[in-house]
C-alpha cells in the first residue's frame, strides 16, 4: 500500500479576464502520483506545470479560493481537511521553496524548533544544522540576515529535525553550492532509507535522477509519465512519453536538444492531450480526446501512443 | 547603533528647522494677502467708536504700520529667541496661550489616541480572523460609515445624548464654571474630558481597524504563515506567534502617523464642547484675525505632526530587527 | 418550490452576477442616488424656506418629516438644498484638487531630478500641517465665504493623490517607449501628456473620486466653525452650527437629520469610489 496517493487531482481558480468575464483558470488537471514508503519520487517539470501546488494540495495550505477535486490518500485513508491539520508538522513535513517561507521577525531557530521532535528538541536541531554545515549562531540570526545557500539549508533543515513519515520538499537545491546540494540530498535519502517516503520536487533532473527511485513528469499541471529513475537512460529511448524523452534529451549531456513551442496557457488548455500542440507524433486521436494514465512497460502514461 | 541615532536624531533636527522655516514664510506670506484688516479684526464691533488717530496708534502699538518684510524678521527674530509675540484676543504672550491650551489639549488628545488605537487595533485583528464572516463584515461597515461621519456631528449626537438629554457629563468647557481653579478635582476634569475624549477616539478608529485588518489578512495569507501552518501551527497561537508580531509594528506606526488627523478632530471637538484647547484657540484665533497666535499655533500643530511621524520612524527602527539588527540607517 | 426558485432567481439577478458586475451595478446605482439628491432640491422650490412663525419648533411629522426650525422653515428642504450646496462646493473643490495633484505628480516626474526633490518636499511640506489648521489658515486669508472654502480645501486636499500619481508616472518614465521618445526629440512636455497622461487618467479618475467624501467633510466642518461659507449659504455645515445653539432647547431633529444626510452622502461618494477603484484595478483580477 503506498503512503501518499494522489488520484485525478485537479486544481483550479476563478480570475477575471478583463472586463466582466470570469474564467477558471485549470492549475492541475487530473494528477496521478504515488509514494511508498522508504522511497523518493521526483517530480519533474518546467515551471509553470503546477508542481509547488501539488505540494501545498498535500499540505492542505491551498489558498481558500482554490477548487479542488480528486482525492489524496495517506497510508490508505482519506486526507482530509481535518486529518491532515493534525498531521502536518508531525507526520507530513514540507520543505518550502523560498525564504520568504520564514517569518521574517522571528529567529529562524524557533522556526525550526516547532517541527523537532524526541526528547530534546535543541540538541536535534543542533545535529542538523552541524551537518547541513550551519554555525549554531544561525539559529539566532533572522531570515532576511540569511545568504541564500543558508537559508535553503535552514528550509531543508526543518523536515531533518522532524520525524516526519511523509517529506515533501518543494525545490530544495537551487542557489545551493554544489556540495550542499550533495549534502542536501543525502539526506532525503538518508531519510527514505530509514522508512520515510519523500516527494522530491524539482526542476534539476540530474540532481532528482541521482537519489530518486521513481520520476513523475509533469507537464501543464498532469503527470505525463511515471518511471522508474533507471529508465531515464542512453538515448531515453525506456521512456515511454514524447515530453519524457524531450526533456531527457534536452540535458546538455544528451545533446542539448531543445523542444520547441511552450506550455499552454493555464486558461485555454487543449481539449484533447495536453501535449499534442507540441508533439511530433500527434495523430488525429490526440487532439479529440485526453488520453487517460495506463501501464506500460512495467511504468505509468498518458499517451496513445506509447507501446 | 548610537552613531546611527545621533545620525538620526541630526538628520530630523535639520529637517525639522528647514520645515518650519518654511512654514513660517509661507504663512507669513499668506497672511500678508489677506483682504482682512487686522486692527478692524481687533477692534470688532467697537469699529465705529475709534477714529482714526486711535487706529493708527493701535496699528502702532502692534507694529502694524511697517513694511511685510520687515515684520517677518522682526517676527521671526523673536522667534528664533523664544517669543512668539502677543496675542491679541487673550491679551497675553502667544507661547503662554499654547501651553496652557496644549496640556489641556494634550490629556485629551492623549486619551483620545490610546483609546481609537486600541479599539481600533482589537476590532482590526477580529475582523481578519473571522474574514468574510458576519463580525468582519459588521466591522467593516461600522468603519466606512465612521470614516464617512462628520466628527463634529458625532459630538453634537454625544453631547445630545449624554449631556442634555441623559445628563450624565456637563455640557461643556474643561472645568466647572465658577470653581476656583485649585478646588478642580481629577473627577471633574476626567468627567468633563469624557465626551470630547469619545468623539475625538470614535472618529479616529477607523483608519486604525481598517489598515490592521488589511495588514493582516496579508500577513495571514504570506508564505511564511502558509509553512507556519504546514508545520502544524494553527490557531490562536498561529495568530500570536506570526500575525500580531508582524503587524504591530505597522499599526504602532500609523498611529504615531496620525497626529495629523488626530489634531484636526481635536479643532472640532474642542468646538463642539467649548473644551479650552488648543483646537478651540485656532479656530477662535481665525474667526476674530489674531494673527500671532494663529501663526504660532501653525507652527505648533507642524511642530506636533513632525514629533509624530519622528516617533513613528524611530519605533519601527526600535523594534524592526530588519532595521536594527541591519544596520540600515 | 421549484417555480418559486426560478422566479426569485429571474426577478433578483444579483444572485447569477459576479463580484464585478455587481460592483458596476452598485457604482451606477450610487450616482443614480447622488444626482437624485442634486436635481431634488432644484426641484423642491424656495416654498420650505419661507418663515411661518406659527409652525415654529415642529418636531418631525408627516408634512415636515425632517420637523421645521425656530423660525418654521421646513428641515427636509433646507437639507436637500443644503446637501447639493455642499455636494457643489465639495466637487469643485476636489476637481481643483485633483488638477493640482495632477499637474504636480506630473511634472515631478517629468522635468527631471532636481524639480522631482522640490515638489516632493512640497508635498511633504503640505502635509506636515494638520490639514483643518491649514484650512483655516487658508480660509482666514481668504476671508471666509465659498472662494475660501474652495481654495482652501483644494489647497489642502492634493498632496497624497500627487504622490500617487507621481509614483506612477516615474514607473511609465521608467518604460523603455519614454526613453525611445525623449531620444527621438520630444520634449518632456509632450512625452507627459502622450505617453503619462493616458495611463495616468484611470487613477486620477478613482483619486479625484476618493477626494469628494474628505472634500464634502472638510467643507462641513470650515462652515460648522464658522470660517466658511456664510449663513446666507447654508450648507449642511451651516445648518448644524446654528442647530447647537438649540441643542439645549431639546431641538434634537435640528441636528439628527442633516448630519444623517450628509454621511449618507458622504458614504455613497466613498462606495462609488471604491467600487470605481475595483473595477480600474488589475490586481482585483482574482477572486
Amino acid at each position: 500500500m503506498p503512503l501518499l496517493e494522489v488520484n485525478n487531482l485537479s486544481v483550479a481558480f476563478a480570475r477575471y479576464a478583463g472586463g466582466f468575464q470570469r474564467r477558471m483558470e485549470q492549475a492541475i488537471v487530473g494528477l496521478d502520483l504515488s509514494v511508498e514508503a522508504g522511497e523518493i519520487v521526483a517530480v519533474i517539470g518546467s515551471s509553470g506545470s503546477g508542481k509547488s501546488l501539488l505540494a501545498h494540495a498535500v499540505l492542505g495550505i491551498l489558498p481558500g479560493h482554490a477548487q479542488v477535486t480528486g482525492t489524496i490518500q495517506y497510508d490508505g485513508e482519506p486526507l482530509n481537511e481535518r486529518r491532515i491539520a493534525a498531521l502536518r508538522g508531525n507526520e507530513i513535513v514540507l520543505v518550502p521553496q523560498s525564504v520568504s517561507f520564514l517569518d521574517p521577525l522571528q529567529r529562524v531557530g524557533a522556526q525550526v524548533r516547532t517541527t523537532a521532535r524526541g526528547t530534546d528538541p535543541t540538541a536535534t536541531v543542533r545535529s542538523v544544522f552541524k551537518r547541513l554545515r550551519l554555525a549554531e549562531a544561525v539559529g539566532r540570526l533572522f531570515p532576511f540576515q540569511l545568504s541564500g545557500g543558508m537559508a535553503r539549508r535552514v528550509l531543508v533543515s526543518t523536515a531533518a529535525v522532524s520525524a516526519a513519515r511523509l517529506i515533501v520538499a518543494d525545490e530544495p537545491t537551487p542557489g545551493m553550492q554544489a556540495e550542499d546540494v550533495n549534502e542536501t540530498l543525502s539526506m532525503l535519502r538518508e531519510m527514505a532509507d530509514k522508512g520515510s517516503g519523500v516527494l522530491l520536487i524539482t526542476h534539476d533532473i540530474e540532481a532528482a535522477l541521482r537519489v530518486a527511485d521513481k520520476v513523475a513528469v509533469f507537464y501543464a499541471g498532469t503527470t505525463v509519465e511515471l518511471a522508474k529513475a533507471a529508465d531515464f537512460a542512453g538515448d531515453g529511448s525506456n521512456l515511454r512519453h514524447p515530453y519524457s524523452r524531450a526533456l531527457w534529451q534536452a540535458l546538455p549531456r544528451n545533446g542539448f536538444k531543445p523542444l520547441p513551442g511552450t506550455q499552454p496557457s493555464q486558461d485555454e488548455l487543449p481539449s484533447g492531450c495536453l501535449f499534442a500542440p507540441r508533439c511530433p507524433f500527434a495523430t488525429e486521436a490526440c487532439s479529440a480526446e485526453r488520453p487517460a494514465i495506463r501501464e506500460v512497460r512495467g511504468g505509468w502514461t498518458r499517451c496513445f501512443h506509447a507501446s | 547603533m548610537l552613531r546611527n541615532l545621533c545620525a538620526f536624531a541630526g538628520w530630523k533636527a535639520i529637517r525639522l528647522v528647514l520645515l518650519l522655516a518654511a512654514v513660517s514664510v509661507i504663512s507669513f506670506m499668506l497672511i500678508e494677502w489677506s483682504p482682512i484688516d487686522p486692527v478692524q479684526a481687533y477692534i470688532g464691533a467697537d469699529m465705529l467708536r475709534v477714529g482714526p488717530e486711535q487706529r493708527e496708534a493701535i496699528a502702532a502699538y502692534w507694529g502694524l504700520d511697517r513694511p511685510p518684510a520687515e515684520r517677518f524678521f522682526k517676527w521671526a527674530a523673536a522667534l528664533l529667541q523664544g517669543d512668539m509675540g502677543t496675542s491679541m484676543i487673550y491679551r497675553q504672550p502667544v507661547s503662554q496661550v499654547i501651553a496652557e491650551r496644549f496640556a489641556a489639549s494634550a490629556l485629551l488628545m492623549a486619551a483620545a489616541w490610546l483609546l481609537s488605537g486600541l479599539v481600533g487595533f482589537a476590532a482590526g485583528v477580529i475582523a481578519a480572523a473571522r474574514r468574510g464572516r458576519l463580525i468582519d463584515r459588521a466591522v467593516q461597515w461600522i468603519c466606512y460609515t465612521l470614516a464617512s461621519t462628520p466628527p463634529f456631528w458625532l459630538g453634537l449626537l454625544l453631547l445630545m445624548t449624554f449631556a442634555v438629554w441623559l445628563g450624565w457629563f456637563p455640557v461643556g468647557l474643561s472645568v466647572p464654571a465658577g470653581v476656583l481653579a485649585d478646588q478642580v478635582t481629577l473627577a471633574d476634569r476626567i468627567r468633563h474630558m469624557a465626551l470630547p475624549a469619545l468623539t475625538l477616539s470614535v472618529a479616529g478608529i477607523a483608519p486604525v481597524a481598517l489598515h490592521t485588518r488589511q495588514k493582516l489578512i496579508d500577513v495571514l495569507s504570506s508564505d511564511y504563515v502558509l509553512f507556519a501552518k504546514a508545520r502544524g501551527e494553527k490557531g490562536a497561537g498561529l495568530l500570536l506567534r506570526h500575525g500580531l508580531r508582524n503587524i504591530a509594528i505597522p499599526a504602532v506606526t500609523l498611529q504615531f502617523a496620525s497626529f495629523s488627523e488626530l489634531f484636526g478632530g481635536a479643532v472640532l471637538a474642542e468646538q463642539v464642547f467649548s473644551y479650552p484647547g488648543l483646537g478651540q484657540a485656532t479656530v477662535e484665533a481665525g474667526l476674530r484675525g489674531d494673527v500671532p497666535l494663529l501663526l504660532g499655533l501653525v507652527l505648533c500643530s507642524a511642530v506636533f505632526v513632525f514629533a509624530g511621524n519622528t516617533m513613528a520612524d524611530l519605533i519601527g527602527r526600535m523594534i524592526d530587527p530588519r532595521i536594527r539588527e541591519g544596520k540600515v540607517l | 418550490m421549484e417555480r418559486h426558485y426560478r422566479l426569485t432567481r429571474r426577478f433578483m439577478p444579483g444572485n447569477r452576477m459576479n463580484r464585478r458586475q455587481r460592483s458596476a451595478v452598485t457604482a451606477v446605482l450610487i450616482a443614480v442616488l447622488l444626482a437624485a439628491v442634486s436635481i431634488g432640491a432644484a426641484l423642491l422650490g424656495q416654498g420650505g424656506l419661507n418663515t411661518h412663525l406659527d409652525m415654529r419648533n415642529l418636531p418631525p411629522s408627516a408634512m415636515h418629516p425632517f420637523g421645521t426650525d425656530w423660525l418654521g422653515r421646513d428641515m427636509f428642504t433646507r437639507t436637500v438644498k443644503g446637501l447639493a450646496l455642499s455636494v457643489r462646493v465639495g466637487l469643485a473643490a476636489a476637481c481643483f484638487s485633483a488638477a493640482i495633484a495632477a499637474a504636480v505628480g506630473l511634472a515631478s516626474a517629468a522635468l527631471g531630478k532636481t524639480a522631482d526633490r522640490l515638489l516632493s518636499w512640497l508635498i511633504d511640506l503640505f502635509l506636515s500641517v494638520p490639514h483643518l489648521v491649514s484650512l483655516i489658515l487658508i480660509a482666514f486669508v481668504c476671508g471666509g465665504g465659498m472662494k475660501g472654502v474652495i481654495a482652501g480645501v483644494a489647497l489642502t486636499h492634493w498632496p497624497s493623490l500627487a504622490r500617487i500619481i507621481r509614483a506612477e508616472a516615474l514607473q511609465l518614465r521608467a518604460a523603455d517607449y519614454a526613453h525611445v521618445s525623449r531620444r527621438l526629440g520630444k520634449s518632456r512636455w509632450w512625452v507627459a501628456t502622450r505617453h503619462f497622461m493616458p495611463h495616468i487618467a484611470p487613477q486620477l479618475l478613482v483619486g479625484l473620486l476618493m477626494l469628494f467624501p474628505h472634500a464634502i467633510l472638510h467643507e462641513a466642518a470650515i462652515s460648522f466653525i464658522g470660517l466658511g461659507l456664510s449663513p446666507h449659504e447654508p450648507s449642511i455645515g451651516i445648518i448644524l452650527s446654528e442647530a447647537m445653539r438649540y441643542l439645549s432647547a431639546g431641538l434634537w431633529w435640528l441636528a439628527v437629520f442633516p448630519g444623517l444626510a450628509l454621511l449618507v452622502v458622504v458614504r455613497s461618494f466613498d462606495r462609488l469610489g471604491e467600487h470605481v477603484r475595483c473595477l480600474t484595478d488589475p490586481r482585483h483580477a482574482r477572486e
